[in-house]
């Protein structure tokens, strides 16, 4: 298969968790709380993007495949995209468009304040993520900026963990994922700094 | 300790209940409007399924003391949206799992401070009092709600047969709990089995009963068939599910979400807009079926009948 069409293909299947809902929806099956429903359906995917997107390194270093890179940024903005969704339908159905509302909750949950860092922290990768903008702010730099997501991984699990009631089972399964894909980076850029010492 | 009288909560801050009835008749009315215009493309979840487990109670008979002024949640509602977590910790696993639950036979014991110790079968449930429907609101700590037809007959009823002694002040509920087809404590991250505890004159108001049924029929596997405990003024989560034991005792019981974390689980547990979650408001509820979400009522809307009980407590405290 051609690289282009394989990322045709990833592009629409990373659209199927949206057509599901609509599925969902069309056939009267988005259970009796439709709105929770998908406000934790679109979180769900926007943490296993976000995860995927910090999986693309690590992956092709532990399997050689270069063009996995071609995928990142369309997986980083996947998790953009439907950490978009899930921010607004909280923020039109549960606090009904209110700014004063939302600003209390993120100053007085620390769920929601973990959560909302987690957006902010992912915009500006979005904004700076096309190749104008790479190239305006220099490759190091970009770079640099870019590990926010690193950043914006551990808020979003802490954004999860802190959510449920008692069973972490899954955000703990999440946490040591984002763990391991950032532990395998602290690691191997401890082993780089060795050997450019030695 | 901080004395607070009732009428210190603030009345006015609460909706009063022609209003958000009004509110709900508006926005049912553009949901209406908005399923015609979308034409066969009718909203789904604002349709009502009747029941289906098929064993119709006998001689069931209507109840002043349920609220009819308010759209009852559909069947599927009711029993595919649970909180019961021997059987998973998602609101659909309950209705997938339950299945398993052995509800027949079937016993109830009713021990500790009585005069007479009871022992009930699983046909002796529909036996303890004249079967009622009682139609009442319950609000989900989560802050969701929905409105169920129930039917039970008032605990009130079997705690008279078996003569609580003068030492009995607190009634203990416990649910049968079975290691190999339910969930395991460290799954769910509380502890099995799961156990209640009202003071004795909550038990014993009126308003709180023993479900057996729901939509005139026996009561779903999810829903804690059995037998269940249902007190409307307070979180949802104080409603026991498939008991087996009830202990009249001297002492506070412990409660299962009070142990868990007490800082957000209080043992009373009374639906209180003013006193939040920790993590969460409760000034605001979703009814199941609704998109926008409501305001919350002190004691769920059952204040004027309950809150003498808690007159002189400091609600803030004992939340």
């Amino acid at each position: 298969m051609k690289p282009g069409a394989l990322k045709a293909l990833v592009f629409c299947g990373a659209l199927l968790p949206l057509a599901w809902v609509g599925y969902r929806g069309y056939t009267g099956d988005l259970t009796a709380n439709p709105i929770e429903y998908i406000t934790h359906h679109t979180g769900w995917f926007a943490l296993m993007f976000l995860v995927s997107s910090l999986s693309v390194t690590p992956v092709r270093r532990l399997t050689g495949w270069q063009p996995i890179i071609r995928f990142r940024r369309m997986l980083g903005l996947f998790a953009f995209f439907y950490g978009t969704l899930h921010f607004s339908i909280w923020f039109v159905l549960d606090r009904f468009f209110s700014f004063t509302e939302m600003a209390n909750d993120v100053v007085k949950r620390p769920f929601i304040t973990a959560g909302m860092t987690t957006l902010l922290l992912l915009a500006p990768l979005a904004v700076t993520s096309t190749k104008g903008m790479i190239r305006r702010l220099g490759g190091q730099r970009w770079m640099r900026l870019h590990r926010l997501a690193y950043v914006a991984a551990i808020t979003a699990v802490f954004h999860f963990w802190w959510l449920v009631k008692s069973d972490i089972r899954e955000p703990r399964r999440w946490a040591i994922g984002v763990a391991l894909l950032l532990g395998l980076r602290a690691w191997w850029m401890f082993q780089a700094r060795l050997s450019s010492r030695s | 300790m901080l004395i607070q009288k009732p009428s210190e909560f603030r009345w006015s801050e609460i909706t009063p209940q022609a209003v958000y009835q009004q509110r709900r008749k508006f926005i049912r009315a553009i949901a209406g409007v908005a399923a015609g215009a979308a034409g066969t493309l009718a909203f789904p979840w604002a349709e009502s399924l009747e029941a289906q487990t098929g064993v119709k109670l006998p001689n069931v008979s209507k109840s002043k003391l349920s609220t009819m002024d308010e759209k009852v949640n559909s069947y599927k509602d009711i029993t595919t949206y649970n909180n019961f977590y021997e059987f998973g910790t998602d609101k659909d696993g309950p209705a997938r799992n339950a299945k398993d639950l052995k509800d027949n036979p079937w016993t109830l014991t009713i021990e500790g401070e009585v005069g007479e110790k009871k022992v009930l079968h699983y046909d002796d449930l529909l036996k303890v009092a004249p079967l009622e429907e009682r139609i009442y609101r319950m609000r989900c700590v989560e802050a969701w709600s929905v409105v169920v037809p129930w039917v039970g007959f008032p605990l009130a009823a079997l705690l008279k047969q078996v003569q609580p002694t003068s030492k009995a002040k607190f009634v203990s509920f416990e649910t049968f709990y079975d290691r190999g087809k339910m969930l395991r404590p460290e799954q769910a991250g509380i502890e099995f089995p799961y156990v209640e505890g009202l003071r004795l004159d909550e038990a014993m108001h009126p308003l709180t009963i023993l479900a057996v049924g729901l939509y005139g029929e026996k009561l779903p596997k999810q829903n804690g068939a059995p037998i269940r405990l249902v007190v409307p003024w307070k979180y949802g989560f104080k409603g026991i599910k498939s008991i087996k034991k009830i202990r009249l005792v001297e002492k506070q019981p412990p409660a299962t979400w009070n142990i868990s974390n007490s800082r957000e689980y209080g043992f009373y547990s009374n639906v209180n807009p003013e006193v939040d979650h920790p993590r969460w408001t409760q000034a605001s509820e979703r009814r199941l079926g609704e998109i926008f979400r409501t305001k919350t009522l002190m004691f769920n809307g059952y204040g004027d009948q309950v809150q003498s009980m808690y007159a002189g407590m400091d609600l803030r405290k004992f939340y």
